[in-house]
């Protein structure tokens, strides 16, 4: 029984180096990625991100076809396409009627249809899956610190403006009257969206990369109530997520960036029911209330 | 009201306020002095939210000038319907530290001393214990219980208050005046817009009768006369499309 656990759980990632590479990247991903999630809910941006990971695409097309499978180029490709296409809706909603959300569909869609005609001239398209679907069990060393880093700079920025950014959302009419620091908070915490996007889309592919931000946060809205709660079980949720996700794409051979997805995904429908917040609660005691 | 300039926190000089040439405040001569408790009544549209408005530079005079022969104070608001998200998962005790900014600003820490004033701002609006509950589960005087404890931790000389009484219950707004006569006696400046004249007469020792023409500013008594209530009752409320060109800057329109 010990054994069949210790198969099914651990011998993964202690037989094979790949496997515990993989693990390392995700859990760097997870710490960086997830709390960026977090304010991405709070801020009622949750398809901003979707919407920015699409944008990323011909940045790193471009990347691509200029360099190969180069991780350099195809990062800093995917970083000058997402930062134009937030940088150009953030700001552009500053200065015309246009609001954010609507220069933010213009952009992406203009990026996405880019970067398809980017990928369509290109014959080898093998090389371009790993592109869309991530190579998470592919990581070298390169790739790992390239997380690692972005995990680090990420960490210290939200920290560094944890409190404008709250307040941005929370009171965004004290945050004017105190301070100017409102419009780089916003353009910083954008920064942060692309940069972790770019990070995600070497493990998991452009299109997954923004389901470990999203639904780790999502589903810990279910469990926690107060900010630091919701960062720390969306972190943990991201981490369990990982884990069982690559063990599952071991176990039964399926491709990893969409079996961590969907792991993710199972936990956000478990939480939905089985949360503080969530649904069984309400249908078990619909009309139970405490003694005044 | 003395008429003496060296004690005078604001100084209005002519003011005109208001939106795209329509004024909202207008012509408006007279004095704040420091230690003020001045209440802004007046009919709605009549121009008294404008005024504060003016006073935080949010928006600019149409005409005249603003004064502040002091320098210009720093200054806390509350304003009439605050923004808040309050689905936000933030405890109380974190959103009162915010009053702390002017101080702390966006980057410093929070110091054990600075909680402390939380606790005791918190005491102070009579919400001791209430520091760990979650924004959402407040009532809305317990709410506006918790703005005025941030207002407290601002440790402003200068306190405006948008309609401060406006949703909240008696015991609120009795535990609340309070709180705001100890600001006046602690020498801080409160300039209140309120409606509840009774209200007025019996706290507030200065108003100002604001219907976008001044109809009187000084002790309360002396402007709160039938005849100028029944002149306020009176305001065209809506703005004129058509009005043409004031002309009335050369002339004194003091109240």
């Amino acid at each position: 029984m010990i054994d069949w656990v210790y198969q099914a759980l651990f011998a993964p990632f202690i037989d094979f180096g790949f496997m515990r590479r993989a693990l390392v990247g995700c859990i760097a991903l997870s710490i960086s990625a997830t709390p960026v999630g977090v304010f991405l809910m709070l801020r009622r941006m949750s398809l901003t991100g979707d919407a920015i990971a699409h944008a990323i695409l011909p940045g790193a097309a471009l990347g691509y076809m200029v360099a190969g499978l180069s991780l350099g180029a195809m990062t800093l490709g995917g970083l000058i396409a997402g930062w134009v296409v937030a940088l150009l809706s953030g700001g552009l909603a500053r200065i015309t009627v246009l609001k954010e959300d609507a220069n933010l569909a213009v952009f992406y869609l203009l990026s996405l249809a880019l970067g398809v005609l980017l990928v369509s001239t290109q014959s080898r398209n093998i090389d371009l899956l790993h592109l869309l679907f991530g190579s998470v069990l592919a990581l070298d060393n390169e790739a790992l610190i390239l997380l690692a880093g972005i995990a680090t700079i990420t960490l210290i920025l939200l920290a560094v403006f944890l409190r404008p950014l709250i307040l941005e959302c929370l009171d965004p009419d004290f945050l004017r009257r105190h301070s100017k620091v409102g419009t780089t908070t916003h353009l910083v915490f954008l920064a942060l969206v692309v940069l972790n996007l770019v990070a995600g889309f070497q493990a998991l592919g452009t299109l997954m990369a923004v389901g470990i931000m999203i639904l780790p946060a999502t589903a810990a809205r279910f469990w926690a109530r107060q900010l630091d709660q919701l960062l720390l079980v969306a972190l943990g949720l991201a981490l369990l997520g990982c884990w069982l996700g690559l063990l599952m794409s071991w176990h039964l051979d399926l491709p990893t960036g969409p079996a961590i997805i969907l792991v993710l995904g199972s936990l956000h429908i478990f939480s939905l029911f089985a949360g503080r917040d969530g649904l069984l609660k309400r249908w078990l005691h619909p009309n139970k209330h405490l003694k005044s | 009201m003395t008429n003496n300039p060296a004690q005078a926190l604001i100084q209005f000089n002519n003011l005109t306020l208001g939106y795209e040439m329509h004024p909202a405040v207008h012509h408006l001569h007279g004095q704040i002095l420091t230690g003020d408790l001045l209440a802004v009544v007046g009919p709605n549209g009549g121009g008294k939210s404008t005024l504060l408005k003016g006073l935080m530079e949010e928006i600019r005079p149409l005409g005249g000038t603003i004064s502040w022969p002091l320098g210009r104070s720093q200054l806390a608001y509350l304003p009439q319907r605050a923004r808040l998200d309050l689905d936000f998962p933030l405890r109380v005790a974190d959103f009162v530290s915010l009053g702390h900014w002017p101080r702390r600003g966006a980057f410093a820490a929070i110091k054990s001393t600075d909680k402390q004033a939380v606790e005791q701002a918190l005491k102070a609006v009579g919400l001791t214990g209430f520091g760990k509950r979650s924004l959402d589960s407040l009532s809305g005087g317990q709410l506006q219980r918790v703005l005025f404890a941030r207002l407290l931790l601002e440790d402003a000389p200068l306190i405006l208050l948008d309609e401060p009484f406006a949703a909240v219950d008696e015991a609120t707004t009795v535990d609340l005046l309070a709180l705001i006569k100890q600001w006046q006696a602690e020498g801080r400046t409160v300039i209140a817009v309120l409606h509840d004249l009774h209200q007025v007469r019996t706290h507030f020792p200065k108003c100002l009768l604001l219907a976008r023409d001044v109809l009187g500013m000084g002790v309360t008594e002396t402007v709160l006369t039938a005849e100028n209530l029944a002149k306020a009752r009176k305001m065209q409320v809506l703005a004129d499309p058509l009005a043409p060109i004031c002309d009335l800057d050369e002339v004194e329109v003091q109240g």
